[in-house]
């Protein structure tokens, strides 16, 4: 742990900004401060193209009258510049009776300093650009076929501070480190491409932990082994997703559907299915902020709350769904810590943290030994859903064909389409390992860090969306 | 305005000797009103304001940004981004952009009723749109969101080059999301109206679009697999285009990144087709006097009858392939540096509207929405499967719903294989302009 800075606005000013924002009336009104600082470095055409610093700082301020949020921000964290945005997001409340309200911060969570060993402030450019170099060298100099190689480096630290009517008073100290690698290849067939990144909720001791040069070895291996990719199948075919990349299939396919504003709102495939069997017994699945250093972990959401560790399917069961704090108050529950927002320019909403199939118990290789045809797939790319449908689509972006049970030929890039509900009574083996993977997920507008996590898995069937066969 | 470019100008007059300063100020204000179940959920109005600093010394390039128009935070910024200058690669081509004559589009982006439209008349069309769409079909079973937004955004780029540009522009809209059912089915639709002001708003045919489009597919089926004809829809186009954008850039083409690269003056598609970025073309959304170096937007031809007629360039894309800027920088506001990028995309539309070109096409597949393009578009290989849904065509009419396929090709194959281009050109809240298309021999996965 390392030493807290001073808070970044005073206990006192904030409980005058509450008063004031429910001077109209209003039921709940809240303060988000948020100090974040960035470092952005990147790597192209064999130069360090760039690097970018920034500073965000600001509060977003909301007031809660029945039914109506009204919320607004400032980059101004003055008490003048506080109380003017606190009078802005009040005016929702206009038609309520006005009265005075005390508001005194009492549930007091802050956290002391940073989880982070390493602080990105403490770590100079050179050793930052010196990764991106590194990356670069080792892609180029192990495969002849590479032509072109980008790297990218990223740090934030965030501070934040919640504060609300409640009497809560919260805060964090969040470090994000990033590093990414994207290669391509030519060859007789055109161009591939092959990635590898790293992402965890830490600081500069991310690089560790792993070696730039094996993730740049990695994402040069992958785009050379597409230059000899078939077109993938066309159609219904058995497909085993390799441990760790393939989160994002839960993720899009019931995570954003069990957030509980889309299941109150009618527009999840999940509304109305707690305590029911809508996977295959061997499906649990969880979202959980607490695990120490994930993409998607923090100490307290963007509303204050804990992180949890929530059981969303178990044995194939709906047990719950995910919640923010208004979502839950309104259904007369506690917010289950998952009330994130991008900025202090945003209002917090139901989002994932770190959401993961818990591991099974079968050998990863004999579920592809098992396997007599289908697709295996090394990496998933992005995906999206409709969560009212459960309609999802995702990219595969290293894949192989499994024949007579083995690994064959790799595939060309292709998108995946299926039916969440549908997918997931169709998993019919999960392995016993286990690994995560980082991503940015993008809801209204918003994108926010979250991780993904899942064993070796089989689904039975689902359609992939290439050209050969059809 | 005079205020954000005074600013800029000031940072600007900063650099030393040797070095060049770049200072992009940008000043935005915005009201988001969401209606759900007849009443406001939620109402946000903020402004928030930043300035973006480069500096390029040596051939080095730094940037910084601050959230805030403080003059001694921009100070902090300045020397953020001259520090970080000294870490990067030198490089010959990097550098700012200076004057270059090119005439100013005489452009009107902003409505100045916009900033005095009061806050219960934005309620009020939020609501109302949410009204409409559930009176609209006994199926709509929840209006998901119905939402309001509107924004005023003013900036200025200043130079120690000599760049000194103002833009400023409102855009407001009406969006709805829908969910429609029938039995245990559920389907959802999406619709929106787009517009400078409130006056350019047509609320009806937003609502009309929702409606539709969540009712449409109720009964889609997934059809067995089959390689056939498709007809894009309009906004299924404008959303290639501006994934095409990303192949026709000079900088990663220049960079080996782009199936295009190499390729300039060569057939890459049928001789129908023409495409043509053109940010001074009044009635585009994208439409912008100045790109984000400060440089008058101008015309651009990218495809001139099948053939690759020209790429899209920055300023440091530019001197990288040894040519002058087409004035494409774009940025995504003060907290980033410039890229490349399209703005305002439009195919030369052809002779035949939808329904014609659905009848020449025969059998095959109205495409009326498409998923994943993000991982399903490679714009290196042209590797192209994406999620669809839409109607089945036959004997030259629209047949059943079919829903949860993909559509595959290359981009490559794709553009050799346009049937027709349609004559509904429609200007869409995006880079490029909707067009109904359609394109032989793709592969459709179902069942």
């Amino acid at each position: 742990m390392t030493a807290a800075a001073s808070p970044l606005v005073e206990p006192g000013v904030v409980e005058r900004v509450l008063a004031h924002a429910l001077r109209h009336g209003g039921d709940f009104a809240e303060v988000f401060v948020e100090d974040k600082r960035s470092t952005a470095i990147s790597l192209d055409d064999r130069r360090v193209e760039e690097l970018s610093s920034g500073h965000d700082k600001g509060a977003g301020i909301r007031v809660v009258s029945g039914e109506t949020t009204g919320f607004a921000h400032t980059a101004d964290l003055s008490e003048r510049g506080l109380l003017a945005a606190a009078e802005t997001a009040a005016a929702v409340a206009r038609s309520s009776a006005p009265g005075a309200r005390q508001v005194e911060l009492g549930d007091r969570r802050l956290v002391d300093g940073t989880r982070a060993e390493i602080l990105p402030e403490g770590i100079g450019k050179a050793a930052k650009v010196d990764l991106l170099r590194r990356a670069d060298d080792a892609a180029r100099s192990t495969q002849q076929a590479i032509v072109q190689v980008s790297a990218g480096y990223g740090d934030s630290r965030r501070r934040i501070l919640v504060a609300s009517s409640e009497g809560l008073l919260a805060s964090d100290d969040q470090v994000r480190t990033r590093f990414s690698v994207v290669c391509v290849a030519s060859g007789d067939s055109g161009m591939q491409t092959g990635y590898e990144s790293r992402a965890h909720t830490v600081g500069f001791e991310l690089f560790d932990r792993f070696s730039v040069e094996d993730a740049a070895r990695t994402a040069a291996g992958r785009a050379v082994a597409k230059l000899s990719a078939r077109p993938a199948p066309s159609g219904v075919v058995p497909v085993v997703i390799k441990s760790g990349t393939g989160g994002i299939l839960f993720h899009e396919a019931c995570g954003h559907g069990l957030e509980a504003d889309h299941v109150v709102k009618d527009a999840s495939a999940y509304r109305g299915k707690l305590g029911e069997l809508v996977a295959s017994p061997l499906v649990t699945l969880v979202d959980d902020g607490t695990p120490v250093d994930q993409w998607g972990t923090a100490v307290i959401d963007d509303e204050g709350h804990p992180a949890q560790r929530n059981i969303l399917i178990e044995n194939g069961v709906l047990t719950d769904y995910m919640w923010d704090y208004l979502r839950g108050r309104r259904s007369g529950r506690a917010s289950s810590g998952n009330g994130r927002r991008q900025s202090y320019q945003h209002l917090p909403m139901v989002r994932m943290t770190n959401t993961y199939l818990l591991a099974g118990t079968d050998d990863p290789d004999e579920i592809v030994a098992q396997t007599p045809y289908g697709v295996y797939v090394a990496k998933l790319g992005g995906g999206q859903v409709n969560t009212a449908t459960g309609d999802f689509v995702f990219g595969m972006t290293e894949a192989f064909l499994i024949e007579d049970g083995r690994i064959t030929e790799p595939l060309r890039d292709a998108n995946l389409i299926g039916n969440g509900p549908d997918v997931l009574r169709k998993i019919d083996a999960v392995g016993n390992d286990f690994d995560m993977s980082p991503g940015t997920c993008g809801k209204d507008g918003q994108s926010v860090p979250v991780g993904c996590g899942q064993a070796t898995l089989r689904i039975t069937g689902v359609t992939v969306g290439g050209t050969a066969g059809a | 305005m005079p205020e954000l470019l005074d600013m800029a100008q000031r940072i600007a007059a900063a650099a030393r000797p040797g070095e060049q300063v770049e200072a992009y100020v940008s000043w935005h204000r915005e009201t988001d009103i969401r209606a759900f179940d007849g009443d406001v959920e939620s109402l946000s109005s903020a402004e928030s304001a930043g300035v973006g600093v480069r500096v390029v010394a040596g051939g080095r390039q730094g940037f910084a940004y601050v959230g805030n128009l403080d003059a001694h935070l921009a100070r902090e910024a300045l020397e953020g981004a001259r520090d970080n200058a000294s870490f990067a690669t030198p490089d010959e081509h990097v550098g700012l952009a200076s004057p270059d004559g090119a005439p100013v589009a005489p452009l009107e982006l902003w409505d100045d009723r916009l900033g005095a439209f009061p806050v219960d008349a934005k309620v009020a069309l939020a609501l109302e749109l949410e009204r409409r769409v559930r009176a609209g079909d006994a199926r709509i079973r929840q209006v998901v969101s119905s939402d309001y937004g509107d924004s005023l955004s003013e900036s200025a780029i200043a130079t120690s080059t000599g760049i000194a540009a103002t833009s400023r522009r409102t855009t407001c809209y009406l969006a709805a999301d829908a969910v429609a059912g029938e039995r245990d089915e559920t389907q959802t639709g999406d619709g929106y109206t787009v517009g400078r002001g409130e006056s350019d708003l047509d609320l009806a045919a937003a609502a009309h679009d929702v409606v539709e489009r969540a009712t449409r597919l109720l009964g889609a089926r997934k059809p067995p697999s089959a390689r056939l004809d498709v007809v894009l829809d309009r906004r299924v186009t404008a959303t290639l285009l501006a994934i095409l954008a990303g192949t026709l850039s000079g900088e990663e083409a220049a960079k080996g990144r782009s199936l295009f690269a190499g390729r300039l003056g060569e057939e890459v598609g049928v001789a129908s087709l023409t495409l043509v970025d053109d940010p001074t073309h009044d009635a585009a959304f994208g439409a912008a006097v100045y790109d984000s170096e400060g440089l008058a937007c101008r015309r651009n031809l990218l495809v001139d009858r099948g053939r690759l007629a020209g790429f899209l360039y920055d300023t440091y894309s530019a001197r990288l392939a040894g040519t002058t800027s087409t004035a494409s920088a774009v940025r995504g506001g003060f907290k980033s540096t410039p890229g490349v990028g399209a703005r305002a995309l439009s195919l030369l539309p052809g002779t035949l509207d939808q329904q014609g070109i659905v009848s020449l096409v025969g059998d095959g597949l109205l495409v009326q929405g498409i998923s994943g393009v993000h991982s399903g578009v490679n714009p290196v290989s042209g590797d192209f499967s994406v999620g669809a849904e839409g109607l089945m065509i036959r004997g030259g009419e629209l047949a059943e719903p079919v829903r949860e396929i993909t559509i595959a090709s290359t981009v490559q194959r794709m553009l050799q294989h346009v049937l027709a281009v349609g004559t509904d050109v429609q200007w869409l809240p995006s880079v490029a302009a909707g067009v109904s298309l359609a394109i032989g021999d793709v592969a459709m996965s179902g069942a």
